[in-house]
C-alpha cells in the first residue's frame, strides 16, 4: 500500500468531505500542513487573527449549512480561536477546527507553544480529539466531520501533534461511519406526532415559536406549510429569523427581551405553544414561570437535553425538525380534516394579534435630520428587498438589525446569538461572501464591536471579498449604556468611547472605501452608493446616529415578557 | 433525593474529565464517584452518586448521554440494586482498646489489614450507611486516618 504524509492525509480528507475553502493562520506546529496546502486544491484564506479564522469559517457554515473549517497553530494560535469556537458551540454551528500541537514526545513538558487545547475547549466543543497515533489520524478526522454535521451540529476540534502530521500513513477508503455511542434521533415518534397534531386541532390560540433548529435542519419550507395550512402565527428567536418569511402576514417577528410587543403578548396569551428547534433561552422566556402560562407546550428538538431543561414540556418530540414537521404535515393532509376550516377557527386569534400590532408596532420616534438607527436598517431592508446576507456585531446594532430587517429567507441572518460575541460580524461576513461571491453581504456593526476584529479588513482586501460594514455609530457601548441608563441610575461607567477612530480614514488605510453620513435625508443615498461601490471594494459606512437611542421594546432581565418597556 | 447512576463509557484518556467537567460546569452535584475498567477493557464503568429532584436528575442523565464517549447511562436507584463502598480505617489499638476494636471489626465483618504497635488498619465494605456506622463507633476510640472509595453499584438480576 502507498503511504502518504499526515499532511497529505488531512488535505485529502478535507477534499473528500467537500471542503474547498478553509481559514487559518500559520505557525511552527502547522508548517508542514501549510506546505502541503500550498499545492493543493483546498483554498486557504489567511486571516489576520485566529478569532477571525474561526468566525469566518463559522460564517461560511451558517450561510451554506456545510462544515466550516479553520486551521490554527498550537499555543496562542489555538487559544486565540477559543472565543470563536465557543461562539459556534452556543449556536450549534457545524465546524471542524484543526489545531497544531507540539510533537507527542514533548506533550506535557511545557514545550514551546504547548497548550492543552483539548482540555481548554472541552466545554465549548461538541467533541474534541488529540490525535496521538498516526493510524488514528484519518479515522479521527472522518469522525470529526461526521459528528460536526450530524445530530445537533457543533464545532469539533482536532489537535494534531507535529510528529503525527509528519508521519507516513495509508489513506484507506472511506466507509460509512457507525458509532455505537453516538446515534442522533432523526425520525420522530409517530405517536407523539399524532398527539401534537391533535393538540393543534384543539387549540384556539396557537403560536409557532421557531428557533435556530429550523435553520440548521433546513426545514423552513415544512414549517411554512404547517403555519400556512393551519393559519398559525409565527414568532422567531434571534437564531430563527428567516425560518419563516418576515414579510408574511403570519410573521410576528422576534420574541423575547427585545421582541415585538405582538410576539410577547401572543405567547403570553396562547393556549398552545409549538416550539420548533428552540431552546427556551432566558433572553426568550424572561421570568420562566410567567412564560406562556396558559399554553400547552409541544417541543420539537433533536437534542433531548433541550427538552424540559428550562420549561416543562407537555408533548416532547425528539427528532430532526425537518422530519418532525414533515410528519406533522403528512398527518394533517391524511387526517381527513378540513384544514381550511380549522385555520379559520384561528381568525379571531389572528385578529387579536393584528390589534396588538396596530397598537404597538415596531417603531421609533422620528428626530428630523438626526439619524435613527432603525431608519438605517429599514432603508437597508428596502434597498436590498430583504434578500441581503446580514451579519451583525453585538449590542444595540444587532437588535435593531433583528427587529427592522425583514428576512425573507433562512441563512441570511448571521449573528452570534448564544454567546453574543462582539467582533463576530466582520469575519463572519467575509466567510459568507467567500461562500456566495454574488451575494450582497452587510455587517451591521457598532462602533465598539467593529474594533474587535477590524484587522480582517485586510483579509477582505487581499482576497477580493468586498462586504459592506454598516456602523451604527453612537460612540457608546450602547447596549451596556442602555442598561446603565435604565437600571443603574444613569451612571455610565466605561461605556463612553472617548476615542474612536475616523472610520472613513481607517477604511482608506485598509484600501477600502468609507462614507460618513450624519443626516437622515442622506441615508438612502449613502446606502445606494455603498451598494454600488461594494461591487468593487469593501465599504465602511459611518452612520452618526442619535447617540442615546435605545432598543425597544425591552423586557428587563428577570421580568415577565409582558412587562415590556415600550418606545 | 439521592440517585445512583451507572455510566458505561469509553476507556480513553480525558473521558473522566468530560464527565466531571459536565458536573462542575453545569452546577450538578457529585457525592461520590468511582470508575474502573469493565470486562471489556475498552470500556469503563463509572458509578456516580448525585442528588437532585426529578428534573435535575433527568437533565444529568441526558447531558451524560450527550457526551460522545458515553455509551449508556442507567439510574440504577430506580429499581432494586446492590451498592457497596469500602473504607480503610486506621484506628488506635492500644492495650486497653485492642480487644474492643477487634470486637467491633468482627461485628461489622471487617478485616485487619495492617498492624502496628499502636494501631490497626481495618478494611470494611458495605453500604454507605454501614461504613458511616462503623466510623461513628470507632471514632471515640480514636481514628487516625480514613480512606473511602466511592459507592459502586449493580442492578439486581431479575428474580426469575
Ligand atoms: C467580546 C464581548 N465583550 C463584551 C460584551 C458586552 N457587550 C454587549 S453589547 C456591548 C456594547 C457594544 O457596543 P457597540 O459595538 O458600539 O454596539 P452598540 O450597542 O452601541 O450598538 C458590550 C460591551 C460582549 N457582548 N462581547
Ligand atoms: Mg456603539
Amino acid at each position: 500500500m502507498n503511504k502518504i504524509t499526515g499532511s497529505e492525509v488531512i488535505v485529502q480528507c478535507l477534499l473528500e468531505e467537500g471542503v474547498t475553502t478553509i481559514f487559518g493562520f500559520p505557525g511552527g506546529a502547522v508548517i508542514d500542513l501549510y506546505d502541503t496546502l500550498m499545492d493543493s486544491k483546498v483554498h486557504h484564506v489567511l486571516v489576520r487573527h485566529e478569532q477571525g479564522a474561526v468566525h469566518a469559517a463559522d460564517g461560511l457554515a451558517r450561510v451554506t449549512g456545510d462544515v466550516g473549517v479553520a486551521l490554527l497553530t498550537s499555543g496562542p494560535g489555538a487559544t486565540n480561536g477559543v472565543t470563536a469556537i465557543a461562539t459556534a458551540y452556543m449556536d450549534s454551528i457545524p465546524m471542524v477546527i484543526l489545531t497544531g500541537q507540539v510533537p507527542t514526545p514533548l506533550i506535557g513538558n511545557d514545550a514551546f507553544q504547548e497548550v492543552d487545547i483539548v482540555g481548554i475547549t472541552r466545554p465549548c466543543t461538541k467533541h474534541n480529539y488529540l490525535v496521538n497515533k498516526a493510524e488514528d489520524l484519518l479515522p479521527t478526522l472522518r469522525e470529526a466531520f461526521h459528528i460536526a454535521r450530524t445530530g445537533r451540529p457543533g464545532p469539533v476540534l482536532v489537535d494534531l501533534p507535529k510528529d503525527v502530521v509528519a508521519s507516513m500513513i495509508e489513506f484507506t477508503e472511506k466507509k460509512p461511519i457507525r458509532m455505537q455511542n453516538y446515534q442522533p434521533t432523526y425520525e420522530p415518534h409517530l405517536g407523539q406526532v399524532e398527539k401534537a397534531c391533535k393538540a393543534i386541532l384543539k387549540a384556539k390560540q396557537p403560536v409557532l415559536y421557531v428557533g435556530g433548529g429550523v435553520i440548521l435542519s433546513n426545514s423552513n419550507e415544512e414549517l411554512t406549510v404547517l403555519a400556512k395550512n393551519l393559519n398559525i402565527p409565527v414568532t422567531m428567536t434571534l437564531m430563527g429569523l428567516g425560518g419563516f418569511p418576515g414579510r408574511d402576514s403570519l410573521s410576528m417577528g422576534m420574541l423575547g427581551m427585545h421582541g415585538s410587543y405582538t410576539s410577547n403578548m401572543a405567547v403570553a396569551k396562547s393556549d398552545l405553544l409549538i416550539a420548533v428547534g428552540a431552546r427556551f433561552d432566558d433572553r426568550v422566556t424572561g421570568r420562566v414561570d410567567a412564560f406562556a402560562p396558559h399554553a400547552k407546550i409541544i417541543h420539537i428538538d433533536i437534542d433531548p437535553t433541550s427538552i424540559s431543561k428550562n420549561v416543562t414540556v407537555d408533548i416532547p418530540i425528539v427528532a430532526d425538525c425537518k422530519h418532525a414537521l414533515a410528519a406533522m404535515n403528512k398527518w394533517f393532509s391524511t387526517s381527513g380534516e378540513n384544514l381550511q376550516s380549522i385555520g379559520d377557527t384561528h381568525n379571531a386569534w389572528i385578529e387579536t394579534i393584528n390589534e396588538w400590532t396596530k397598537k404597538h408596532p415596531m417603531t421609533y420616534h422620528d428626530e428630523g435630520e438626526t439619524i435613527k438607527p432603525q431608519f438605517v436598517i429599514e432603508k437597508l431592508d428596502e434597498l436590498t428587498n430583504g434578500d441581503a446576507i446580514i451579519t451583525t456585531e453585538v449590542g444595540q446594532n444587532q437588535m435593531w438589525a433583528a427587529q427592522f430587517y425583514k428576512f425573507n429567507r433562512p441563512r441570511h441572518l448571521v449573528t452570534s446569538g448564544g454567546l453574543g460575541t462582539m467582533g463576530f460580524g466582520l469575519p463572519a461576513a467575509i466567510g459568507a461572501k467567500m461562500a456566495f461571491p454574488e451575494a450582497t453581504v452587510i455587517d451591521v456593526a457598532g462602533d465598539g464591536s467593529i474594533q474587535m476584529n477590524i484587522q480582517e479588513l485586510s483579509t477582505a482586501k487581499q482576497y477580493g471579498c468586498p462586504v459592506i460594514v454598516c456602523i451604527l455609530n453612537n460612540n457608546y457601548l450602547g447596549m451596556v449604556r442602555q442598561w446603565q441608563e435604565l437600571f443603574y441610575d444613569k451612571r455610565y461607567a466605561s461605556t463612553v468611547m472617548e476615542v474612536t477612530p475616523d472610520f472613513v480614514a481607517l477604511a482608506e488605510a485598509y484600501g477600502a472605501v468609507g462614507f460618513r453620513c450624519d443626516k437622515t435625508s442622506e441615508v438612502k443615498e449613502t446606502i445606494r452608493k455603498a451598494l454600488e461601490a461594494v461591487k468593487e471594494n469593501t465599504v465602511i459606512l459611518d452612520f452618526r446616529i442619535s447617540r442615546e437611542e435605545g432598543v425597544f421594546p425591552m423586557v428587563p432581565a428577570g421580568k415577565a415578557t409582558t412587562e415590556m418597556l415600550l418606545v | 433525593m439521592k440517585h445512583t447512576l451507572s455510566v458505561l463509557l469509553q476507556n480513553k484518556p480525558g473521558v473522566l474529565s468530560r464527565v466531571t467537567g459536565l458536573f462542575s460546569g453545569r452546577g450538578f452535584n457529585i457525592e461520590s464517584l468511582s470508575v474502573a475498567e469493565t470486562l471489556d477493557s475498552s470500556l469503563s464503568c463509572l458509578t456516580l452518586v448525585t442528588s437532585g429532584n426529578e428534573a435535575i436528575v433527568e437533565q444529568i442523565t441526558k447531558q451524560l448521554h450527550k457526551l460522545i464517549d458515553v455509551i449508556k447511562v442507567t439510574d440504577i436507584s430506580e429499581s432494586e440494586y446492590v451498592e457497596r463502598e469500602m473504607a480503610l480505617i486506621r484506628v488506635k489499638a492500644e492495650n486497653t482498646t485492642r480487644a474492643e476494636v477487634l470486637r467491633i471489626i468482627d461485628i461489622f465483618r471487617g478485616k485487619v489489614v495492617d498492624v502496628s504497635p499502636k494501631a490497626y488498619a481495618v478494611e470494611v465494605t458495605g453500604t454507605a450507611t454501614k461504613i458511616q456506622a462503623i466510623i461513628d463507633i470507632l471514632r471515640p476510640i480514636g481514628i487516625k486516618e480514613i480512606v473511602r472509595t466511592g459507592t459502586i453499584a449493580m442492578a439486581r438480576a431479575p428474580k426469575k
